[in-house]
C-alpha cells in the first residue's frame, strides 16, 4: 500500500510546483511567464430621475424585508441557434430554483416583473450614454437596436436584460499606451439578491431597470495593476461628466482573466477597484494550477473518456460509523454518498488559490448547481476531516479503491442527490480538459468561488417589443459641446500645475477637477494650493467628520470666492473648511467667528516681531538658530491666519 | 426571387446595398463618417425606415448604420443562416392518456430566430417535445394544425371548423383536446365552442400564453403542462380556458368557456371568471375542482356538434349621446341581430328609442347586456328599462357581452323565429346565464387598504 497523502504537505508541494508567488513578489516577468491576459466590463449607473424602460423612480432603495408583494417565477432555458440548450441555461434549469421577487409599489411597477411590455427608452439616459461614448472615443452607431441578453439566474424577471450598443471601437490612454475598447452599451440594471438558500433564491426589485452603461475593453491588460489602472480610468471618465450615480453599487465591474492555455473566466461584480489586482493575480494562478492538475491527471489516466467514478450510499448504522458529524446528518434525514475518484489521489488537496484546493471547486459547484448548502462534503485529503480515520477506512472498504484513487463524501436531501453526483463527475471530467468556462464570485481576501457556468455566445436576440432608435449627426452634435475634457488631459493639466499625485485619485473619484479649474481660472488662486485643499484637506475632513446633504463642492467654490472678496489670506480656507463641511448652511462670516478669527492689520502683526525676538533671545537655552523663527511663528499663527500670508510672514521673521 | 438577397430593404437603403454590392447575410466592412463598422448584414424589418442598414457585430449585438454616413462598403464573406426548431421523436408511453393539440395559429411554443428576431413557431409533437420535454410525462401528444391565423382574425369559419374537428377527434376516441389559441380573442372562441360542441365526453381545453416561449420567463410551457394535464387527466368534460391563476408560476385556473374574459392587456393572470368562481385550479399534480357542479368526463363518444353561425350580428357599446343612426345603419346594412352593451342596469338614452323600434319592426333581434360586466341587467327598476323592453329589447340577465354576441350569431344561424330566438338565448348553456351570483363572484379589491395590502404581501400575486 502506498503512503497516504499528507494534505498539508501536498498542498504546499503543489503550490511550489505551480510556482505561486504572492503579488508583492510578482513582476512583469511573472505575468509574462503565465501569459496573463485580462479585460474589463465596467458598469456605471446613470443619474436619471426614472428607470430605463418604465417610469418608476430610479435610485430609491429598500431594505431586504421591506416589500409589498412577492412574485414567484422559474426560468426555463430556451433553445439556442443550433437547437442546443446553452450551458448556463442547462445548469440553471438543473438547479430548479424557485425565484422570489420582492416588490415595493413605490419602486417597481408591472414592467419590472414582466407583466407589461417596455415603455419607450429613457432619452435622458440615452444622451448621457452618448456623451460618455464620445468621451471614450467610440464610434457612435447610426441606429440603436434594443437587444435581449439572456440571464437565467433570475436576476431579471424577464429572463433577459434589455441592452443596446451605443458605440463601438474606442480607446482610453493608459501609462503604457492605449487600451482598446470593444463597445459601450446602455442597459437596464438587475435585481439585488436577498438570499440564495437551497432551492429558493430571493431578489428585491428596487435597483431593477435602472439605467446603466457597460464599457467593455479588449483583453489588453498584461498585469494586475494595469487592470486596476484601466478600471480607475474608465470610472473617472464616467464620473467626469457629473451625470452618473456614485455610492455603493453605482459602479461595479466584471473582470475577465485567463492564462496561457487557460480559459476566459469572469470575476463578477467587483465593487472596489482596489480588489482587482489581488483577484486577477490569484485567478491567473488558479488557472495555472488547474493546468498543472490536468497534466498530472493525464499522466495517470491515459484515456479520460473511459474515466468513471463509482459511488455508494453511506450506511451509518449498518457500517457502524461513529463520527458525530455523520450521525447528525443522518438524524437530519440527509442522504450521504461516497464517491471513489480513480486516479485523483493528490488532486483533491492540490493548490488552486491561497487557502483553497481542488476539492473547493467541487464544493462550490455542489452548492450552486445541486443546491447543497455548505459544508456539503468531506474528502480523503481534507486538512481537517469531518469524518474520523476509522470511519474513512470503513467507507473506503465499500468503495474498493485502487492505489492512486481519492474519495469524497457529500450529503444533502434525497431529491438533490442525483444532480449532485452528476455535478461531481462533470467537474472531475473537466479537470482532464483544464480550465472550465465559468463566472466566479470575488471574496474580500482576493480569492474567488464558483458562481455560474459562463453563458454561451448565442444568448442575444432582438427585442421584438422595441423599435430601433435612429441617432442622427445633428443629435450627436447637440450633445458634443457638453462632453467634458478627457480625463487624460486633466491628469496632464494637474501634473503641469504641480498638484501632488497623491491628490489625483480623490479628485477624479469625486469629479472635482471642474471645480478646481474654476477656482484657479476664475478666482486666480494657485493651482497647487487649490489642488491640495481638495485632494488633501477636504479628503482628510471627509474621513473624520459627518456632513449633511446640503454640502456640495460648489460651496467650497463659494468659500474660495468669499476669501478672495474679503481680501483674506488663503490659508484660512483650510481652517474654515471643516466647519463648512459639518455645517454647510452656516454663512461664512459665522464660520470665521466660530474659529475665533479677528481682523488684524498686517502692520500690527509685523510690529510684534521685534518684541518676540527680544523675548526668545532672553529666554532660550538652545543655540539652534532655527528655533527662533519657529517659536515666533507659533506665537503669531493664530492671529496671522487669514490676515497675512504665512509664507510671507515666515520670511519676514527670518530676514526682517 | 432576385430581390430576396436584400431581404426587407427598400428605397435608399436598398440602393446603398446595391451600389456597394453587399447582400443580406454578407459579412461587411462599412466605412462611415463616424468611423469603420464591421458585421453581418441582417434583414430589415418591413415596418422600419429605409435610412439604416442593420449589422450583427462580433459581440452578438445588433446595430444600425445610418446610410447618410456611409462612404464605402465591402462584402468580405457570406453566410446565410437557416433556423428551425429541432425535432425530437415524442415518446409514446403506454398508460398515459392520448391528447390532441389543435393549432389555430397562435404561437404557444416558439423560439426566436436569433439573427432576425422572427418568431419560429414550434408545433409538431417533436418540436414541442424539444421545447417542453415535460409534456411526455403527462400524455401521449399528437397535433394537427387547422389553420394559421392571428387571434384577432379568428371568426365564424374557424369556430365551425374547430367544432367539426373536435367532433371527429371525440369520435376517434381521444382522451382530451387542447386548443392552442392567441389570447386576445380566446374568450370569443371559448364561448363559440361551448355552444357548438355540447355535452362533450372529454375535456376541451383552450390555452395560450401572455409571454412568448422564446423568453426564459414565459408562461407558455407551464400553461401547456397545465392544459395537457387538464385534458388528459382532469375529470371536467367542458370547454374551458386554462391560463395562469396568479402572475406567479404557481397554478393555473380552468375557466368555464362562457364566463371567462381577458381582463388585462399584458398580465399573465389576465383571464378571470366573471360573476362566479373558476371551475378549478390545475397544477402538474392534477386538477382540483373549485366548483362541484361541472359536467364529468364520460366513457361514451357522443357529442352534439352544432356548427352554425349567422355573421350579420353586431355588438354596440353604448356611450352618452349615441345617435340613432348608429342603429339605423346596422339595420340598413342587413344586420339580423344586435347586442347592446348598455349602461348600469341596462339602459340607453331616449333618442335611440325610435331607432330601436324601427330595428325590431324590421325583424332585427335586439338584446341587452351591461358594461359593468359583473351583475345582471335589471330593466324593471326604472321606467326607461320598462320602455325599452316594451319596444322589444330582451334583457340577457348576467350573460357577458362577448358571449351574448357569439350566442346570438349561433342562434340566428339556426332560426329566425322571434320566440324561438328569445327562448334559445335565455336557455342557459354551461352557465352563460347563472341563476344566482355567489358572494365571491365579484371580488375586485382595491390597493391601499390595509387588509388588502396585508393579503397581497402574504399571498403570491
Amino acid at each position: 500500500m502506498k503512503q497516504p497523502i499528507d494534505p498539508i504537505a501536498n498542498y504546499e508541494a503543489t503550490r511550489r510546483a505551480v510556482g505561486y508567488v504572492p503579488r508583492a513578489r510578482a513582476d512583469q516577468a511573472t505575468y509574462d511567464a503565465l501569459g496573463f491576459m485580462s479585460g474589463l466590463e465596467v458598469h456605471q449607473q446613470l443619474l436619471t430621475g426614472q428607470k430605463l424602460f418604465c417610469r418608476c423612480p430610479a435610485g430609491i432603495y429598500q431594505g431586504p424585508d421591506d416589500y409589498d408583494a412577492e412574485i414567484i417565477r422559474h426560468m426555463r432555458p430556451t433553445l439556442s441557434e443550433l437547437g442546443e440548450y446553452d450551458g448556463t441555461a442547462l445548469m440553471e434549469f438543473k438547479t430548479r430554483k424557485q425565484i422570489v421577487y420582492r416588490i415595493k409599489s413605490r419602486t417597481a411597477c408591472t414592467y419590472e416583473v414582466d407583466d407589461t411590455p417596455p415603455f419607450p427608452l429613457n432619452r435622458q439616459a440615452l444622451d448621457i450614454a452618448i456623451e460618455i461614448a464620445l468621451l471614450s472615443r467610440l464610434k457612435i452607431v447610426g441606429e440603436v437596436h434594443i437587444t435581449r441578453k439572456q440571464y437565467l439566474d433570475g436576476s431579471i424577471p424577464t429572463g433577459f436584460q434589455r441592452t443596446a450598443i451605443i458605440g463601438v471601437e474606442g480607446e482610453i490612454p493608459l501609462k503604457r499606451g492605449p487600451v482598446r475598447l470593444i463597445q459601450l452599451s446602455l442597459e437596464e440594471d438587475s435585481c439585488r439578491e436577498v438570499s440564495d438558500i437551497g432551492h429558493v433564491r430571493t431578489y428585491r426589485t428596487d435597483r431593477l431597470g435602472m439605467p446603466l452603461i457597460e464599457t467593455v475593453t479588449y483583453p489588453d491588460m498584461k498585469n494586475p495593476d494595469e487592470v486596476r489602472e484601466a478600471c480607475d480610468y474608465i470610472r473617472f471618465l464616467n464620473r467626469s461628466t457629473g451625470k452618473v450615480r456614485t455610492g455603493i453599487g453605482a459602479g461595479r465591474q466584471d473582470v475577465n482573466v485567463s492564462c496561457r492555455g487557460g480559459t476566459r473566466v469572469e470575476i463578477k461584480g467587483v465593487s472596489h477597484t482596489a480588489w482587482i489586482p489581488e483577484l486577477t493575480h490569484n485567478e491567473c494562478f488558479r488557472q495555472w494550477a488547474l493546468l498543472e492538475i490536468r497534466r498530472e491527471l493525464l499522466a495517470r489516466v491515459p484515456d479520460p473518456a473511459a474515466w468513471k467514478p463509482s459511488s455508494v450510499r453511506v450506511r451509518v448504522l449498518t457500517w457502524g460509523l461513529r463520527s458525530p458529524a455523520l450521525r447528525a446528518l443522518r438524524e437530519r434525514g440527509q442522504i450521504m454518498v461516497a464517491v471513489n475518484l480513480p486516479g485523483f489521489a493528490g488532486a483533491l488537496s492540490h493548490f488552486t488559490q491561497p487557502g483553497q484546493c481542488f476539492a473547493d471547486e467541487l464544493a462550490g459547484r455542489l452548492k450552486v448547481i445541486a443546491c447543497l448548502e455548505r459544508p456539503n462534503m468531506d474528502h480523503s485529503e481534507a486538512a481537517v476531516p469531518a469524518i474520523s480515520a476509522g470511519d474513512w477506512a470503513r467507507i473506503k472498504q465499500e468503495l474498493t479503491p485502487s492505489d492512486g484513487d481519492a474519495q469524497l463524501v457529500f450529503w444533502g436531501p434525497e431529491e438533490d442527490i442525483k444532480t449532485a453526483l452528476e455535478t461531481v463527475e462533470e467537474r472531475c471530467r473537466m479537470a482532464f480538459a483544464g480550465v472550465p468556462n465559468e463566472t466566479r464570485q470575488p471574496l474580500a481576501d482576493g480569492t474567488t468561488v464558483f458562481e455560474r457556468v459562463l453563458p454561451g455566445a448565442d444568448r442575444m436576440y432582438p427585442d421584438t417589443d422595441s423599435k430601433p432608435i435612429p441617432l442622427e449627426d445633428a443629435h450627436i452634435e447637440r450633445i458634443r459641446p457638453s462632453v467634458p475634457t478627457e480625463v487624460s488631459a486633466r491628469y496632464q493639466q494637474m501634473k503641469t500645475w504641480g498638484v501632488p499625485e497623491n491628490c489625483y485619485a480623490y479628485i477624479f473619484t469625486r469629479n472635482l477637477f471642474p471645480v478646481i479649474e474654476r477656482v484657479v481660472s476664475e478666482l486666480g488662486f494657485g493651482p497647487v494650493f487649490v489642488g491640495t485643499v481638495f485632494g488633501q484637506t477636504l479628503k482628510h475632513i471627509e474621513g473624520h467628520h459627518q456632513t449633511t446633504p446640503d454640502f456640495t463642492y460648489n460651496k467650497v467654490y463659494g468659500l474660495f470666492k468669499y476669501v478672495k472678496e474679503q481680501g483674506l489670506a488663503p490659508e484660512i480656507i483650510r481652517a474654515m473648511l471643516p466647519v463648512l463641511y459639518q455645517h454647510p448652511k452656516m454663512d461664512f462670516e459665522s464660520i470665521l467667528t466660530s474659529i475665533n478669527f479677528k481682523r488684524v492689520a498686517e502692520d500690527e502683526i509685523l510690529s510684534k516681531v521685534p518684541f518676540l525676538k527680544e523675548k526668545i533671545r532672553s529666554t532660550r537655552v538652545s543655540t539652534d538658530p532655527s528655533i527662533e523663527p519657529h517659536w515666533i511663528m507659533g506665537q503669531l499663527r493664530t492671529s496671522a491666519l487669514g490676515n497675512i500670508g504665512l509664507t510671507g510672514l515666515s520670511k519676514t521673521i527670518e530676514h526682517g | 426571387m432576385a430581390d430576396d438577397i436584400f431581404q426587407g430593404y427598400k428605397g435608399a437603403g436598398l440602393e446603398v446595398l446595391k451600389k456597394f454590392n453587399v447582400r443580406v447575410w454578407g459579412q461587411a466592412e462599412v466605412e462611415t463618417t463616424r468611423g469603420p463598422f464591421q458585421g453581418t448584414v441582417l434583414p430589415r424589418a418591413d415596418q422600419d425606415d429605409d435610412r439604416h442598414i442593420v449589422l450583427k457585430i462580433a459581440t452578438g449585438y445588433n446595430i444600425g448604420v445610418d446610410i447618410a454616413t456611409i462612404t464605402a462598403m465591402r462584402e468580405t464573406g457570406y453566410k446565410k443562416a437557416n433556423y428551425k426548431i429541432p425535432e425530437k421523436q415524442f415518446p409514446v408511453t403506454p398508460g398515459l392518456p392520448a391528447v390532441k393539440l389543435l393549432g389555430t395559429g397562435g404561437t404557444i411554443a416558439s423560439r426566436l430566430d436569433y439573427r432576425t428576431g422572427a418568431v419560429i413557431p414550434a408545433f409538431t409533437p417533436g418540436e414541442l417535445y424539444g421545447a417542453v420535454p415535460e409534456l411526455a410525462d403527462i400524455c401521449n401528444l399528437t397535433t394537427e394544425k387547422l389553420f394559421a391565423v392571428f387571434s384577432e382574425n379568428m371568426g365564424p369559419e374557424q369556430y365551425k371548423a374547430l367544432a367539426v374537428a373536435i367532433g371527429r377527434e371525440i369520435e376517434n376516441g381521444i382522451d382530451g383536446i387542447v386548443i392552442g389559441h392567441g389570447t386576445d380573442t380566446m374568450h370569443y372562441t371559448a364561448a363559440a365552442l361551448t355552444f357548438m360542441v355540447q355535452d362533450p365526453p372529454v375535456p376541451i381545453v383552450m390555452v395560450g400564453s401572455q409571454r412568448s416561449s422564446d423568453r426564459p420567463s414565459s408562461d407558455a410551457a407551464l400553461n401547456l403542462m397545465h392544459a395537457t394535464t387538464a385534458a388528459g387527466h382532469g375529470g371536467i368534460a367542458e370547454v374551458m380556458v386554462c391560463m395562469f391563476g396568479p402572475t406567479s408560476d404557481e397554478y393555473g385556473f380552468l375557466h368555464r368557456g362562457t364566463r371567462v374574459r381577458k381582463m388585462h392587456s399584458s398580465y399573465r393572470s389576465t383571464f378571470r371568471t366573471i360573476g362566479d368562481t373558476p371551475l378549478a385550479t390545475v397544477t402538474r399534480a392534477g386538477v382540483k375542482p373549485i366548483k362541484q357542479d361541472f359536467k364529468p368526463r364520460r366513457r361514451d363518444r357522443k357529442a352534439v356538434i352544432r356548427p352554425f353561425f349567422e355573421e350579420k350580428v353586431a355588438m354596440i357599446y353604448y356611450y352618452t349621446n349615441m345617435q340613432p343612426d348608429m342603429i339605423d345603419s346596422l339595420v340598413e346594412h342587413g344586420y339580423k341581430g344586435i347586442i347592446i352593451i348598455g349602461t348600469g342596469l341596462g339602459h340607453v338614452n331616449k333618442p335611440l328609442y325610435p331607432a330601436i323600434e324601427r330595428a325590431v319592426a324590421k325583424g332585427v333581434h335586439v338584446f341587452m347586456t351591461v358594461q359593468t360586466l359583473w351583475g345582471y341587467v335589471h330593466m324593471f327598476v326604472y321606467d326607461t328599462g320598462r320602455d325599452l323592453m316594451a319596444k322589444g329589447v330582451v334583457p340577457l340577465e348576467n350573460m357577458l357581452p362577448e358571449v351574448a354576441y357569439i350566442k346570438l350569431g349561433w342562434v340566428l344561424g339556426q332560426t329566425r323565429d322571434r320566440d324561438e330566438v328569445r327562448r334559445m338565448m335565455l336557455a342557459p348553456i354551461n352557465d352563460d346565464i347563472t341563476p344566482r351570483e355567489p358572494y365571491n363572484g365579484y371580488l375586485v379589491y382595491q390597493g391601499g387598504v390595509p387588509e388588502v395590502e396585508e393579503f397581497v404581501r402574504k399571498v403570491h400575486k
